[in-house]
C-alpha cells in the first residue's frame, strides 16, 4: 500500500517504513491543517493480565496507574533502578486485571525481557506486537473523517480515553491519543485488516485533504509539539527529571527507580532552543557554552509551521539563555533557549 | 553543462563557472529549508566542502566541483531556499567560481554520462 502512494521506503527497526509520500513539509502541514494517516504498525504491544496486573504495571512505571480507570490511557516512562529510562510507553487499562502497554519498536525485545525480569508478582505477559497493526489519524479533521466510518460516537471518547468500536466493519481499539500535538486517534486491530482500514480512511479523507504521512513528518511533528523520542531525547543515560517528564512521576507510589530519583539531583536539563541564523541543528551536535562543549543536541530540525530551526538539547542545570550549536567542526551557530513545546494546538473555541 | 559524481552542476563561461546542485540531487534531498553559502573571496580546492544544503531530512555538503576562488554568491537563494527544489538550474544557482585550473574540467561528466550515472543510483 505504501508503494501505491509513492512512499519512499527505508528499513527501520526491522520494518520497511515509508519516510515520505508527498514530501515531508507537505505532509507535516496537512496534519496541522487537515489530517494525516500514519502506518505505525511497527510499535510494540504487550498484554498484561491476571489478578496482579495492576501491581505489576505500578511497579514498572513512574506514573501512578491508579490515576486511570477502565478505558483510560496513561503516558509514563519506565526506569532502571538508577532512574535511567528503559522506554516510554502508553498504558491502556481494559480493567484492573488487563492492560495493554504500547512500547517503541526498537525496544520491543529489551522492554519485554525487562518486564519478565521484574515480574515477581507473576502477571501474565504476552508480546502481541506481531498480532497488532496500528494506524494513526491525526489532525483537526481526524475526528470528522473517522466519524463517517463508524456508528460509535467518537466525540464521546475524550483525550487519553479509548473504546472498542466497529470501524468500516472491523473491530478496533480506538484511543484519542497521538504523537503529533494534534487532536486525533490511534487505532489498534489485527494486521489482516490493515489494508481494509487503510483504504477506508484514505477514501473517507480524500475530500478533507487527508494525507498519508511517513516517518519524516512524524518526527518533525513530534519535535514541534515537544514530544520526547526514545533514543534521541531520552534513554538509559537520562532520567525523567532531567527530561521534562517530572509530570509523569508520582513519588507517592512505589516503582523501580524511585529511590534513585529521590536521592540523585539531576545532572543535566533538556531545553528547547531555536537557531538565530540560517542553519539546521541535528542530533549529536555539541552545545558550546563559553567556548566549551558543554551539552548535546538530542533532536534538531526545521519547523515548517514556525519557519524556524528548532531543537532539543541537554545542557548543564545552570545554563545561560543563549549558547552556540556546533553544527560543523568549524561552524558554531547562535541559539536561544526557549520552551520545549514549540507548537501548542489552540483549543476549540466554545460557541 | 557538466556534472560531478556528487551531483553538482557547473556551467562555464570565460573561465567563470556557475555552480548548483542537480535535479536528481534536489529530488533526493526533498524539501530544502536553508542554504549556507561561502563568503566571496574564499578559495576552495576541487572536492572541498564549500556550502551546505539543509533539507527536512538531512544536511548535505556541496563540494567545490573545481578549484578556484568564490567570485559571487547567490544571496537571494539564502532567503528563498525552496528555489533549489523549484529551479535547480536557474534560480537555484549557488556560487560563481573563478577557476584556477581548466584542466580539472576533464574530470566532469557531460549530461548523457551523468544521466547514466544517476540511473544506477539507489532510488532514495
Amino acid at each position: 500500500m505504501h508503494v501505491q502512494h509513492r512512499g519512499r521506503m527505508v528499513p527501520f527497526a526491522g520494518w520497511e517504513m515509508p519516510v515520505q509520500y508527498e514530501g515531508i513539509k507537505a505532509e507535516h502541514l496537512a496534519v496541522r491543517r487537515s489530517a494525516g494517516l500514519f502506518d505505525v504498525s511497527h510499535m510494540g504491544e504487550v498484554d498484561v493480565k491476571g489478578p496482579q496486573a495492576t501491581a505489576f504495571v505500578q511497579n514498572l512505571i513512574t506514573n501512578n496507574v491508579h490515576k486511570i480507570v477502565q478505558n483510560q490511557c496513561l503516558y509514563s516512562p519506565m526506569c532502571y533502578e538508577n532512574a535511567g529510562i528503559v522506554d516510554d510507553l502508553l498504558v491502556y487499562k481494559h480493567d484492573s486485571e488487563h492492560y495493554m502497554l504500547v512500547i517503541n519498536a526498537s525496544n520491543v525485545e529489551k522492554d519485554f525481557s525487562w518486564m519478565q525480569k521484574n515480574n515477581s508478582v507473576n502477571a501474565e505477559l504476552k508480546n502481541i506486537s506481531n498480532e497488532t497493526a496500528q494506524l494513526a489519524v491525526q489532525g483537526p479533521r481526524a475526528l470528522a473523517i473517522l466519524q463517517t466510518l463508524t456508528s460509535a460516537n467518537l466525540e464521546s471518547i475524550k483525550t487519553f480515553w479509548f473504546q472498542m468500536i466497529e470501524l468500516s466493519g472491523v473491530r478496533v481499539l480506538a484511543s484519542r491519543t497521538g504523537y503529533t500535538g494534534e487532536d486525533g486517534f490511534e487505532l489498534y486491530f489485527p494486521p489482516e485488516h490493515a489494508k481494509t482500514v487503510w483504504n477506508a480512511i484514505v477514501n473517507a479523507g480524500s475530500s478533507e485533504g487527508l494525507q498519508p504521512t511517513g516517518l519524516g513528518a512524524r518526527d518533525s511533528l513530534r519535535l514541534e509539539a515537544g514530544l520526547m523520542l526514545y533514543g534521541n531525547d531520552i534513554d538509559e543515560n537520562s532520567t525523567p527529571f532531567e527530561a521534562p517528564l517530572k509530570w509523569t512521576v508520582d513519588l507517592n507510589t512505589e516503582f523501580i527507580g524511585k529511590k534513585a530519583l529521590q536521592q540523585n539531583p539531576p545532572n543535566k536539563k533538556l531545553v528547547g532552543f531555536e537557531l538565530l541564523e540560517k542553519a539546521v541543528a541535528r542530533h549529536g551536535n555539541p552545545v558550546v557554552i563559553n567556548g566549551n562543549e558543554a551539552g548535546v543536541v538530542t533532536s534538531g530540525g526545521y519547523s515548517p509551521l514556525l519557519e524556524k530551526s528548532i531543537g532539543l538539547a541537554y545542557v548543564p542545570v545552570d545554563h545561560p539563555e543563549t549558547f552556540q550549536i556546533r553544527i560543523r567542526k568549524e561552524k558554531d551557530v547562535e541559539a536561544k533557549k526557549c520552551g520545549y513545546r514549540f507548537y501548542k494546538r489552540k483549543k476549540k473555541e466554545i460557541a | 553543462m557538466k556534472f560531478t559524481k556528487e551531483h553538482e552542476w557547473v556551467n562555464v563561461v570565460d573561465g567563470m563557472v556557475t555552480v548548483g546542485i542537480s535535479d536528481f540531487a534536489q529530488k533526493a534531498l526533498g524539501d530544502v529549508v536553508s542554504v549556507e553559502l561561502p563568503k566571496v573571496g574564499k578559495t576552495f580546492k576541487q572536492g572541498e566542502s564549500m556550502a551546505i544544503v539543509d533539507s527536512m531530512k538531512a544536511s548535505s555538503d556541496v563540494y567545490a566541483p573545481l578549484s578556484g576562488n568564490i567570485a559571487e554568491v547567490n544571496n537571494e537563494l539564502v532567503n528563498h531556499a525552496q528555489w533549489v527544489n523549484e529551479s535547480p538550474y536557474e534560480k537555484g544557482w549557488m556560487v560563481k567560481i573563478k577557476i584556477a585550473d581548466s584542466k580539472e574540467m576533464d574530470s566532469l561528466m557531460d549530461e548523457t554520462a551523468y544521466n547514466e550515472f544517476c540511473a544506477k543510483q539507489p532510488a532514495h
